[in-house]
């Protein structure tokens, strides 16, 4: 295979780590020095061989250990996975997008054999071998969403489109950044993105909103979104929040550099064909401060980014208690020289 | 009694109205303790709903204070019932066996508008027939988001979850599935560093 899977972490002893090549390619979010809530929206299209950006589902070095860490999380909460009754044909539709996409882009991880309704699903990273007939649930081991996300890097939501509007009535969530699945299950875009500060009056959801309802089959759509993590934790849910919060306090000056991570959500959207509900993939890239540095623009413009980002957001991401230690740490890498426009590193 | 105004809040945190009366073929009025104010005032407006209204009552701390009010209203059903739990059996069968062109209207708490309202709504029945009122106590209905445990009437923030037993801080983000608010723990970041607790509004 030539991806090299690695056996890690991310809980306990956090054993997750990042190769020179993870680093090299990680999704860096920030295209100038400083960041504002925006209708960040482009085409997701392929873009830079190797990049995150060039399939359109990234499988990288931490798939194995993560789908371990989703059964894991799910075994613990299974409320983390749910479906209202109406959407599993939209759960069909997002079965069939990651398999036709994953088997056409890495032929020698997955394959996918198809005679009429009669499927043939192989992941031999995960070893799993299945028959199935399509849009029949008796034939696959649970739901096709539960199925398909189980073996798929990112948090999934299903959204069902109404009224003009965008209703959450599906959802695999055990890699998201402090947000609830099983309270926002039903709620429309406004009322799900209601605890965000700012972005209503700046009409950003309203502008999302309108494009997303617009968007058209075979024409995805890409944004990234980000916040600061203490340890590489997938799991930052508000359900177990009352275990992990604590770690905040465990940060020092000392070991700043190697407990926080910055964490990157590659967001994607698609309109699926049968259901015309939308799909949103949600894949969290984790990266230690440490090792972010290492490409110097981008410990420069981080630096400047989280200096100079309003108290609002910081509060809300939830690393305002720690912020001054954070960039008195990323201070060390900023020596004012300019930054080149863009995300690439020079 | 003044009606409370609700300062400015998030999305997903309902507002309510005023009841008005509707043209309908019948009428269901669901109140809890100084919602049946609402129902009194609604009547005062439009006398002839109360011959096709269905009046279910959950008096509260209000004890007898209301009951004869509503029944000077002349309701062609009034029930009085000790619990919302106890009247879910009897709304659930009014809201089956009503036909089309019901009227429904909520009064009183979050937690009994909240609750009253998934019921119609799991019914079948469209927001646009179903009016809300906010009359009397402010507390509210708050899940735990840790344990999943629903507390009912909270007034404070911090609360002791009534499941849990953690401390939680009470959001403004609802969920009308659950009909409650959330709660999360208060104390997560620094074990023990509770915040003196203070009425919702303070
Ligand atoms: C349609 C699929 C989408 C879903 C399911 C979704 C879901 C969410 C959720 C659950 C949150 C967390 C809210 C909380 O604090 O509880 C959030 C945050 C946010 N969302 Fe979305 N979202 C979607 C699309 C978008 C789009 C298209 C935009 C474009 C502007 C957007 C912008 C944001 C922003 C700015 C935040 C705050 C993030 C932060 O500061 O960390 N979302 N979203």
């Amino acid at each position: 295979m030539t991806i090299q899977f690695n056996d890690e972490t991310f809980y306990d002893d956090f054993t997750f780590r990042n190769s020179e090549r993870a680093i090299r390619r990680f999704p860096f979010p920030f295209h100038e020095d400083s960041y504002m809530y925006s209708v960040n929206l482009e085409p997701h299209l392929s873009l830079r061989p190797g990049s995150v950006y060039e399939k359109t589902f990234d499988v990288d070095e931490h798939y194995v250990s993560e789908m371990r860490d989703r059964a894991r999380v799910l075994s613990d909460d299974p409320l983390r996975c749910q479906s209202l009754p109406h959407m599993t044909l939209a759960g069909w539709d997002l079965l069939e997008l990651i398999m036709v996409e994953k088997a056409k882009d890495y032929p020698d991880l997955f394959e996918l054999h198809r005679a009429g309704d009669r499927w043939h699903w192989i992941n031999k990273p995960l070893g799993i071998e299945q028959k199935f007939t399509f849009l029949d649930e008796t034939t696959l081991p649970c739901g096709p969403m539960e199925y398909i996300t189980r073996q798929a890097q990112g948090d999934f939501a299903l959204l069902d489109h109404r009224d003009d509007n965008l209703w959450m009535d599906a959802g695999m969530v055990t890699t998201q950044a402090d947000w609830s699945l099983d309270f926002d299950i039903g709620m429309n875009f406004y009322e799900w993105h209601a605890p965000v500060p700012k972005a209503h009056e700046l009409g950003v959801f309203q502008r999302a909103l309108k494009f997303l309802l617009n968007l058209q089959q075979g024409a995805p759509v890409r944004r990234l979104n980000w916040t600061m993590t203490v340890n590489p934790l997938l799991d930052t849910s508000p359900e177990n929040y009352h275990k992990w919060g604590v770690q905040k306090t465990s940060v020092t000056s000392e070991n700043v550099g190697s407990k926080y991570h910055l964490r990157v959500e590659l967001q994607t959207l698609f309109r699926l064909p049968r259901s015309n509900a939308l799909a949103f993939p949600i894949r969290c890239y984790l990266i230690r401060l440490e090792d972010l540095v290492t490409v110097p623009k981008w410990g420069r413009r981080l630096h400047r980014v989280l200096r100079d980002l309003p108290e609002e957001l910081a509060t809300y991401k939830g690393f305002i208690r720690n912020r001054p230690m954070i960039v008195g740490y990323l201070s060390q890498f900023d020596d004012g020289a300019e930054t080149s426009p863009g995300i690439w590193p020079d | 009694m003044p009606r409370f105004q609700f300062p400015k809040s998030i999305q997903s945190r309902p507002v309510y109205g005023t009841l008005t009366a509707r043209a309908g073929t019948s009428h269901l009025m669901l109140a809890d303790a100084e919602g049946a104010d609402a129902l009194v005032d609604l009547a005062a407006s439009a006398t002839e709903l109360m011959a096709r209204a269905h009046v279910i009552y959950i008096p509260k701390a209000t004890g007898a204070t209301y009951t004869e009010r509503l029944r000077a209203l002349k309701p062609a059903q009034l029930y009085v019932g000790p619990s919302l739990d106890a009247a879910l059996p009897r709304l659930r069968k009014a809201l089956a066996d009503a036909h089309m062109g019901l009227q429904i209207y909520l009064a009183g708490t979050e937690g009994l508008i909240g609750q009253a309202m998934q019921e119609a709504i799991a019914a079948g029945y469209p927001a646009s027939a179903i009016q809300t009122e906010h009359r009397g106590s402010v507390a509210r209905r708050v899940q735990c988001v840790h344990c999943k445990g629903i507390t009912e009437d909270v007034e404070t923030t911090p609360f002791v979850c009534s499941h849990c037993g953690l401390n939680l801080f009470v959001r403004d983000h609802y969920s009308r599935r659950l009909a409650a608010f959330q709660g999360v723990r208060v104390d997560a970041e620094d074990p023990g560093e509770v915040p003196v607790s203070e009425g919702l509004y303070q």
